[in-house]
């Protein structure tokens, strides 16, 4: 099983990402920077966290206009599984892959801390692991992180079962407290919080366990045994 | 050819919260002796500079240029367009 991180300028979370892929579960992982083109063979791609161009103009708008987003695009309507994590989600959002927008916190601050996620939908690739309504202590770390859709989205994404993750409590703001959304298809799947900060004990003070299923997921997904 | 200035005014739409105006309002100006001020709306200013024949296609080629480059997000944010003569 290959799978793509996708390098951005301004990625601060790729390297990370790598090291949870290769060194905790044992796949073949691969960067990609963004001016290049995705092979054919790919299983699965992951949009690491960062600030892609400094942030500048809104987060993520002008990594949504690099060629890789062309290869992406192709690929999410072929199933294979993305992920996007923090300014990865941002990205997806803004190249129209997911909807709704991520918007600045409702404090206007940069949030850091451990909070906890609620799966709501456990049938992506990257939650087929967890029992519905499981909880995940995972931490946050972003400015523009309060996710935004106007009511009638908001129905459509819950009569499509696109809501994966909602914070337990109010976290930012977030329209329904949603932190994760995906695709109609199920495949394309954008979250704020960082699984690849959570998933060993040694930099988890509650419980790495949870986070490590949105790997393992993907793992059973493809047919990946360790 | 002519040379225009455009500025691009980018806000929220209405309905869409804007933490830092209420911030503003609230907690600087109302605080102050401006009591008659009732709302205040941050925006971000993008000002281009642009070669086009006249004023109306520099106008239709900015507001292009927004719409196919999401300049703004139409999700939450409206933008305008004002062309001035350089």
């Amino acid at each position: 099983m290959k799978v793509g991180v996708v390098v951005f300028p301004g990625s601060n979370c790729d390297r990370d990402m790598y090291h949870v892929l290769t060194d905790v579960f044992n796949l073949d992982t691969q960067y990609y920077w963004h001016e290049k083109s995705l092979p054919k063979n790919i299983d699965a791609v992951i949009l690491p966290g960062g600030f892609s161009y400094g942030d500048r103009l809104r987060a993520g708008v002008i990594a949504a206009h690099s060629p890789i987003i062309k290869d992406i695009q192709k690929m999410a309507e072929k199933g294979i599984p993305i992920l996007g994590v923090c300014n990865g989600f941002q990205i997806l959002v803004e190249s129209g892959l997911l909807p709704g927008v991520l918007l600045k916190n409702e404090s206007l601050n940069f949030m850091c801390e451990w909070i906890n996620l609620i799966v709501e939908n456990n049938k992506t690739p990257f939650t087929n692991q967890f029992k519905l309504h499981e909880k995940i202590p995972i931490p946050i770390a972003n400015g523009e992180g309060r996710y935004y859709v106007d009511d009638n989205t908001l129905k459509q994404l819950k009569k499509k079962n696109q809501i994966v993750f909602r914070y337990s409590q109010v976290v930012n703001g977030s329209s329904n407290r949603i932190a994760g959304v995906c695709n109609p298809a199920g495949n394309v799947v954008g979250m704020m919080p960082h699984p690849e900060r959570a998933v060993e004990s040694e930099i988890n003070p509650v419980d790495n366990k949870p986070s490590s299923l949105i790997f393992e997921s993907l793992m059973v997904k493809m047919g990946v045994v360790n | 050819m002519a040379t225009f200035n455009v500025q691009v005014i980018i806000e929220n739409k209405p309905g869409i919260s804007d933490p830092e105006g209420d911030t503003i309002l609230n907690d600087l100006v109302l605080k102050g002796t401006h009591k008659t001020v009732s709302k205040i709306k941050t925006a971000k200013m993008l000002k281009f500079t642009i070669k086009e024949k006249d004023k109306k296609t520099a106008e239709s080629k900015i507001q292009e240029i927004c719409d196919e480059l999401r300049i703004y997000n139409p999700v939450v944010s409206k933008v305008s367009v004002v062309v001035f003569d350089a």
